[in-house]
């Protein structure tokens, strides 16, 4: 162009335009960057074609690939189960104690139950299954119905004191409130704290012991160690469901409560009960 | 009333008129460098045959590590998250050696360029790298410049596209060499060529080699020069590593200007002459197609072309070489300021001669006292400091770790016998790619004993296990103690890793809770 003006100090011709004796000058795109420039929106359209995208009324465009992330999730889900297949098989077809035997397997076990647990579990053990006064901690070495992995299964698939369970386990403590005076009451718990602690009136212990073996043995037994066919607690022990000393002692053998668990079989399926079966045993306590 | 002599017209113009408009692009302007000759290109082509070297064999060769990790002796593997390299093996963890070269390689960059300039760009950068390779390809098929220049500008005739079509094929091989060399650092190199043929390897594999074949192909080929001066960042940076000590490729025109093509007649008429004759040589072979006499510019990658070139033109004049040299801005203002009788006259080259014609003593000129400055020093200690911390960190390391992580929920839990028990992972890092027996011991915590959750190793305060070559064991570890010596809440004890072997040890702090009421 004839009239094209060089700016002195850049060297660089001007587009023409000029405010108040400024002048633009024209720098140019590089050509490569125009045709990335024009590339980029060709691929956005091509992109927005192919791949759920634009903004309809009610919905969006599906794209012509017939993409969905939902369809991919559901995909994911299924590959996910499809891999599962082989151990939740092999859970299936074994025993609680056999599967403790497969150290895959365990593992395999043990992460599906404790999620398991979580969803369904520590609303009343917590968290970290070290549950709370009237719900068992399930890492301790006490076990009230039996800590081997079966006995585990069974308490877990039948629950305790559920009523809508035939095969629930099954046990009632009378409360001796109606049966004993309060003196006997006190005497007897003080009989029952003197076999794992200290106790306020030691002369309390001999008649207590008198009352244990007329009204307790029954069930707890001659050295008051528990019996797990009625899962009567063992009470010489440092663990106490209902609270240690005297008092939480007597207010358990006055008026006892006693806790229920649901039977999960039905609920989880007989896989999710091993499960967590495994899970539980792992917990530290397992027998 | 109207009055149309009030109307005036406005002085002012559209931004975009039809009459100025121009296009939104500047279409590039074709650059055919002619082949050079002289010592910088023949240190270039070392450099290029070593770097490309070290780019195409490093992943063929083979290191010894035993039976239990690869024999490549540099490889990436990404699976398992290991990096070989030769002798030294590097965990995820470990990451930070790496990041720490990479710092070096930083400060090792600032060094070289204030002390030779953008010598990274002109010898060593993959881009320069691979321009001079994809050249040598243009011109071994189309010709040196004239050849190339007389075929861009001819019509399509069969000799032309078949030039062309072999050229391009030729730079996309070279393109797919190049994506395929990179792969073999991440996989087994043998076992992986097999792959590749067979159409058996990863699909990552193979959307590598043609992602790499694409760049490879579009940057050496292609764009060129436009690389370095519009995409890369670095001649920005470099910029500002540069002092008036810093060497720089330097057309020196206080002995070369005034410039004349016509020399003896011009000095018959009584006017100076400078020794550039205007031959343009320099800007012929110039890859970046500039002219270094125009001064130090962005574009300049400082290849040091422009100099064998003049150097082979004073050299037919019978001069002395370097009218294009290494020098630095101190020196040329020293002998700008000669030349110019201290800036008070335009250019007169015989102000740095003598009677008999040679350089005057007062000509300064380079010498390699000035790479040695406060500057250079400062780089140099910062990165032999870096560089010893990595290595002394790297001989002292501990191939034999152990982590525990205390249990949380619960923290402890009390026993029917009354006693307390923690609950622990410890994590045993074997870093060594032979299979080892660790012994870990409790030490402090009187009366506890531990046991291992699923192993059949009896309570105690001690055991050994076997843990596998270059693998973490975790291990569950309960620890128990008597009620009876339970002293504080939170006691402090220590695990112990120990291999009897080779007397590696590592020793983790862990605490011991217990409930208040315990005592």
């Amino acid at each position: 162009m004839s009239d094209e003006h060089i700016d002195e100090v850049s060297g660089v011709s001007t587009t023409g335009h000029e405010w108040d004796g400024i002048r633009e000058l024209n720098n140019p795109l590089p050509r490569w960057w125009v045709i990335t420039f024009y590339v980029t929106i060709a691929w956005a359209l091509v992109y927005t074609t192919a791949y759920p995208a634009w903004p309809m009324l009610t919905s969006a465009t599906k794209g012509m690939l017939g993409y969905s992330s939902r369809k991919d999730v559901k995909n994911d889900l299924a590959a996910a189960e499809a891999a599962k297949g082989k151990y939740v098989a092999a859970i299936q077809a074994k025993s609680v104690s056999e599967i403790l035997t497969d150290d895959a397997l365990r593992e395999f076990a043990v992460a599906a139950g404790a999620a398991a647990f979580k969803v369904n579990c520590t609303q009343c053990h917590g968290s970290g299954a070290q549950g709370s006064k009237g719900f068992p901690n399930l890492n301790d070495d006490d076990w009230l119905w039996g800590g081997s992995p079966d006995q585990i299964k069974q308490t877990i698939t039948h629950g305790l004191r559920f009523a809508s369970d035939p095969d629930t386990r099954l046990s009632e403590m009378p409360a001796f409130g109606d049966i004993i005076t309060a003196d006997q009451i006190a005497q007897v718990s003080a009989y029952v704290a003197s076999l794992s602690g200290k106790v306020r009136d030691a002369s309390l212990i001999q008649p207590g012991a008198k009352v244990f073996a007329e009204n307790c043995v029954a069930c707890h037994g001659d050295n008051a160690k528990g019996n797990r066919e009625f899962g009567a607690p063992d009470l010489t022990d440092a663990i106490w469901l209902y609270g240690s000393g005297e008092t939480a002692i007597a207010a358990q053998v006055r008026a006892p409560k006693q806790g229920v668990m649901p039977a999960w079989v039905g609920r989880l399926g007989e896989i999710k009960v091993k499960e967590l079966a495994v899970y539980v045993h792992s917990l530290g306590g397992g027998e | 009333m109207r009055d149309k002599t009030q109307l005036t017209r406005l002085e002012t113009e559209t931004v975009n008129a039809a009459k100025t408009r121009k296009p939104l692009y500047a279409a590039r302007q074709k650059i055919f460098p002619k082949r050079a000759s002289g010592n910088f290109r023949r240190f270039k082509w070392l450099v290029m045959t070593i770097t490309l070297g070290i780019y195409y064999l490093t992943a063929w060769l083979h290191w010894d590590r035993g039976p239990f990790a690869p024999d490549q002796a540099v490889l990436l593997d990404l699976t398992n998250r290991r990096f070989y390299f030769f002798f030294i093996e590097i965990w995820p963890q470990e990451f930070f050696y790496v990041a720490g070269l990479l710092v070096m390689a930083g400060v090792g960059l600032f060094l070289i360029t204030s002390a030779v300039g953008r010598a990274w760009c002109g010898y060593a950068c993959p881009q320069t790298v691979w321009v001079d390779l994809f050249l040598v390809v243009e011109r071994a098929i189309e010709g040196d410049r004239n050849a190339r220049m007389k075929l861009d500008a001819g019509p399509w005739t069969a000799r032309k596209l078949m030039l062309r079509v072999s050229k391009h094929a030729i730079w996309l091989v070279i393109g797919a060499a190049t994506g395929g060399a990179w792969i073999f650092y991440f996989a087994d190199a043998p076992t992986l060529v097999g792959e590749l043929f067979t159409g058996t390897a990863a699909p990552v594999a193979y959307i590598t080699i043609a992602v790499l074949t694409a760049t490879t192909y579009t940057f050496g080929g292609l764009m060129r020069e436009q690389v370095c001066t519009y995409m890369c960042p670095w001649p920005r940076i470099q910029a500002a590593m540069l002092d008036e000590n810093s060497l720089t490729v330097t057309y020196n025109d206080w002995r070369g200007e005034p410039r004349s093509r016509h020399a003896k007649k011009v000095q018959a008429s009584g006017q100076s002459v400078g020794d550039c004759v205007d031959c343009n040589a320099c800007v012929a072979v110039c890859p970046m197609g500039i002219d270094i006499r125009d001064g130090q510019q962005l574009e300049c990658i400082t290849c040091a072309l422009c100099i064998d070139a003049c150097d082979g033109v004073m050299d037919k004049l019978g001069k002395e070489r370097g009218l294009i040299s290494y020098a630095t801005l101190s020196d040329y203002n020293a002998n700008m300021m000669l030349a110019t009788a201290g800036g008070s006259s335009s250019i007169n080259p015989s102000l740095v001669r003598t009677a008999v014609g040679t350089f005057s003593d007062q000509v300064a000129h380079f010498h390699i006292r000035k790479i040695f400055r406060p500057r250079t020093y400062v780089y140099m200690g910062l990165w032999s400091l870096i560089g010893l911390g990595l290595l002394y960190s790297l001989l002292t390391r501990d191939r034999l770790e152990l982590n525990v992580l205390h249990d949380r929920n619960p923290q402890f839990v009390t026993l029917s016998d009354g006693s307390i028990r923690n609950g622990y992972s410890v994590k045993l890092l074997n870093m060594i790619p032979e299979p080892r027996t660790i012994v870990v011991t409790m030490q402090g915590l009187e009366g506890a004993d531990m046991v291992v959750v699923g192993d059949d190793i009896p309570a105690g305060r001690s055991f050994a296990i076997p843990v596998e070559p270059d693998r973490l064991k975790t291990l569950k570890v309960f620890v128990r103690q008597p009620a009876d010596q339970i002293h504080a809440p939170a006691q402090t004890f220590k695990f112990r890793a120990e291999d009897k072997a080779s007397f590696e040890s590592n020793e983790y702090a862990a605490t011991f809770n217990a409930p208040e009421a315990a005592k």
